[in-house]
């Protein structure tokens, strides 16, 4: 039998490796297939939770989970391709017109 | 006892997978991974009962998301990446530092709360009568019928803002 908590554990782990990602590449693209990373470790928990606690609002907020990140992607891809029509380069250290 | 190796494997494969996708040099071969990541990660959905989530996770995900993903890699035409990691060294200490402390306060705080909680009304013997997939629809158009159509204006406002933002001239 699985437990409840070897899928938190896997969770937290994911989750762990998504943020490292985000916080040191540079690379934007990679960038965000950290945060699908994060997402999907998020989804994660919330199956595990769904299934162990006899309960499918878990799965329902996954399908919306899914949506939301279908439309993220859709329109961040988008972003990145107008960045780098701006400023022909993806790394996320030369973008950098809105700081200050 | 099939259950439970089935479950290592799939998850030493979606960590490692997890892993290899951060540490490349190449988008591609991080995208090839991604979707590796995913295909695991469905299987252990299959796992846990969740027929519908794994099979949307296959099609959803390792199908239109990554295709997308692949897509614009191709578009930009990037050259191979010197430095994959960021050249400011407070940024990566911290990045390391922060990452490990959230690590450690997620594993404490699922440990230290209470981790049952009142069951609901769903035990496996009765969505397994009724169909996963049946039960997540009868709840989507029901309890959740407002969500469901407020996800359908969402995906329309995602599909105009992609196309007025990769426009060159609107």
């Amino acid at each position: 039998m699985i437990s409840l908590s070897s899928c938190l554990i896997l969770s937290s782990v994911l989750f762990t490796i998504g943020v490292l990602g985000f916080l040191l590449r540079r690379n934007i693209i990679v960038i965000f297939m950290s945060i699908e990373l994060m997402l999907n470790a998020a989804n994660l928990a919330f199956v595990s939770f769904s299934r162990f606690l006899n309960s499918m609002d878990g799965q329902i907020f996954v399908f919306f989970v899914m949506s939301v990140a279908a439309a993220e992607a859709a329109v961040g891809l988008a972003i990145i391709i107008a960045v780098y029509r701006t400023k022909d380069t993806v790394n996320a250290d030369e973008v950098n017109l809105m700081k200050w | 006892m099939v259950e439970t190796a089935l479950f290592i494997v799939l998850a030493v494969v979606t960590v490692v997978t997890a892993i290899l996708v951060i540490v490349q040099r190449n988008p591609v071969s991080s995208a090839i991974f991604l979707i590796m990541t995913l295909f695991s990660l469905a299987g252990i959905y299959l796992l846990l009962n969740a027929q519908f989530i794994a099979v949307m996770q296959v099609l959803v995900y390792a199908g239109a998301i990554m295709v997308l993903f692949l897509f614009v890699i191709m578009l930009l035409n990037l050259e191979k990446e010197k430095k994959i990691i960021t050249r400011h060294r407070l940024q990566k200490v911290l990045g390391v530092f922060l990452g490990i402390i959230l690590l450690a306060q997620i594993g404490w705080v699922f440990n230290s709360v209470l981790l049952e909680g009142s069951k609901g009304t769903f035990p496996p013997e009765k969505v397994a009568g009724l169909g996963n997939t049946q039960v997540i629809a009868r709840l989507l158009f029901t309890d959740y019928l407002l969500p469901f159509e407020i996800t359908s204006v969402l995906l329309l406002v995602a599909i105009i803002g992609a196309i007025v933002l990769a426009k060159r001239q609107i």
